[in-house]
């Protein structure tokens, strides 16, 4: 495996992680959510968001025709409003990649699957592993895996480690996006530590949760989140991609995220390569303030499809 | 020294002051300074409408009975305040004789729109004679969210003429209340908030109408309109903005202190006909099944 870690190694890179000061975290989020964006910077930022989201859909009703429905939204978000971008990707089941990928074409919105038993994680790892090799052979452009929780809580630091090292090394060209379900963590602490342990293992990027535990995508955690990030890029020079993910259902809450990753890692992380909103009915209302914007006019939901 | 209570809004059944930070004095009609208001603005309407929109299908979907019942305990919370409304009114320059009147006919009002709960689907729904073999009936919905701007000359009687009937009909309302008098609209929003009405419901503002209207009339997430007493001005101006979505505008111009401001007019204002068209099926040659 690539740059593989030891025991002793590993150990002495995560007594390096720092612990957070939560007071501080907090009074940079305050001042961040004091401001107030208008006007055209408002305007691009809504773009902007509309083209980070990966538009998902995880539930166990999913079918072929409800994902083909969603692709569809991807790359028609709201047709009644000229020169809109599409959203960068549509996140399914891996059973559900094969029918995205052929619904996407070569409209260039990338498939993104979740994998390694998601949400829960709790699988032997060869089954984790032939998930992952399934969502890869159907066309999957993205893999977004789960950490195991437990592990890492009772501080198997060198098997959560191997896991993703070794998921890493099945998806060579896809990008590997790892969920790290922070409202399971408890303490900024751990979500530092387990920031810099994936990073260590090889995500490409790094995601907060899966959607279906709450608190998901806070700021406290983006930010911790964040500071990993920058750290790392400040090291090596290398980028690490960030997905918040659940929770962030409002536009007011994408534009205040924008803000921070502009503020703590700058404009290069600034696309969608590099940023990403996991969301389903964020995307709505981005359209509708997008639509005030232009109008004026406070709009409705029943004038936008629902995926 | 004397304190004066300053009135906030009513929004999502809680007690918030206004977004923009303002207040505006209250005045007694002798000029005396007698209370504070919020200065509503766009966003509170902005606030107010969703949340209206969130409550509008659970209040709809409660039974008639039930709904009925809430309407009623209004009416009780309001006799057990009554001289709470006395005392405002007065100090707002109304003379007891008025004043009382005015706050008997409000809790008789309301005791009418609740008897009307079970019963204007009944009179206005229809069975309609069609040529082919379908049972085709048409029944009473409720539109959706309602935006209200109460009477400008009642400080209590239009707001209840006016809200009463599209609550009962199964509506959400944002309530922009008289800009001068609007000490009994908030005292009301704590009657609301003790008599069972779910959060939401009932929405009220104070402050300019002039300002906030159009925020209403223009909002794509707002179905009908009910004013009262405005220039014909101002509700033309209502209607034009209001044609983007289709918005019916009521405007009333009756004197809400008589006996033909109530009935059931004013619930089917706030009502959408549904028709269904339902095939009978002929069994054996038989009569159809309806």
């Amino acid at each position: 495996m690539l740059g593989h870690l030891s025991t002793p190694e590993l150990s002495s890179l995560l007594a390096l992680s720092p612990s957070i000061d939560q007071i501080g975290t907090q009074e940079r989020i305050a001042r961040i959510q004091a401001r107030s964006i208008k006007g055209a910077a408002k305007i691009q930022g809504l773009r902007m968001a509309l083209s980070m989201i990966d538009l998902t859909t995880l539930e166990g009703k999913d079918t072929p025709a409800k994902v083909r429905q969603l692709c569809f939204k991807a790359q028609h978000l709201h047709d009644q409003a000229a020169d809109l971008p599409t959203v960068a990707a549509v996140c399914v089941y891996p059973t559900m990649v094969g029918v995205a990928k052929k619904a996407l074409g070569n409209s260039g919105i990338k498939v993104a699957s979740v994998s390694t038993a998601f949400p829960s994680g709790q699988a032997p790892f060869e089954v984790k592993k032939l998930d992952t090799l399934y969502a890869l052979d159907n066309g999957a452009d993205e893999i977004d895996m789960v950490v195991s929780r437990g592990r890492f809580l009772s501080g198997d630091y060198q098997f959560v480690y191997d896991e993703i090292a070794a998921i890493k090394e099945l998806c060579s060209t896809a990008r590997l996006k790892v969920i790290f379900e922070t409202g399971e963590l408890d303490s900024l602490d751990q979500v530092r530590k387990i920031s810099d342990l994936s990073i260590a293992a090889g995500a490409d990027f790094i995601k907060t949760s899966t959607g279906k535990i709450q608190p998901a995508a806070t700021f406290p955690v983006v930010l911790t989140m964040l500071g990993a990030i920058k750290d790392h890029f400040d090291k090596t020079g290398q980028m690490i991609g960030m997905k918040p993910a659940g929770g962030i259902s409002s536009s007011k809450l994408a534009l205040q995220h924008l803000l921070m990753v502009k503020e703590v890692l700058g404009e290069a992380w600034l696309s969608n390569e590099w940023y990403r909103f996991g969301a389903s009915s964020l995307a709505n209302d981005l359209l509708m303030q997008y639509q005030k914007q232009l109008t004026g006019k406070y709009q409705s939901a029943a004038y936008f499809s629902i995926d | 020294m004397e304190v004066l209570k300053t009135y906030k809004l009513y929004i999502g059944g809680q007690f918030p002051r206004t977004e923009s930070g303002r207040s505006y004095a209250v005045l007694s009609q002798s000029g005396q300074h007698i209370a504070n208001a919020c200065q509503g603005s766009k966003k509170d309407i902005r606030n107010a409408v969703q949340v209206a929109r969130k409550a509008q299908a659970s209040w709809a979907a409660k039974t008639a009975f039930n709904r009925s019942q809430i309407i009623y305990r209004i009416a009780e919370m309001l006799e057990a305040r009554k001289g709470q409304f006395l005392e405002e009114l007065q100090a707002l320059g109304f003379d007891l004789k008025s004043a009382t009147q005015e706050v008997e006919t409000s809790i008789d009002r309301c005791v009418y729109y609740a008897g009307w709960a079970d019963k204007y689907q009944a009179l206005l729904g229809t069975v309609n004679p069609v040529a082919s073999s379908h049972f085709n009936f048409s029944v009473p919905e409720a539109m959706g969210v309602v935006g209200v701007v109460a009477c400008q000359q009642t400080a209590l009687l239009g707001f209840i003429s006016q809200v009463l009937p599209a609550l009962i009909g199964g509506n959400s309302v944002v309530v922009i209340a008289n800009q001068k008098l609007p000490l009994c609209a908030i005292t009301f929003a704590e009657v609301l908030a003790t008599s069972d009405v779910p959060g939401g419901v009932v929405n009220i503002l104070t402050g300019s109408v002039e300002e906030m209207l159009p925020t209403l009339s223009g909002h794509m997430d707002v179905n009908a309109l009910s004013l009262a007493q405005l220039d014909i001005a101002i509700v033309e101006k209502a209607q034009t903005e209001a044609v983007e979505n289709l918005k019916r505008v009521m405007s009333y111009s009756i004197d809400f202190s008589q006996s033909r401001a109530q009935g059931l007019s004013y619930i089917s204002d706030f009502q959408e006909i549904k028709t269904t068209w339902h095939p009978i099926e002929q069994i054996a040659g038989g009569a159809g099944g309806y």
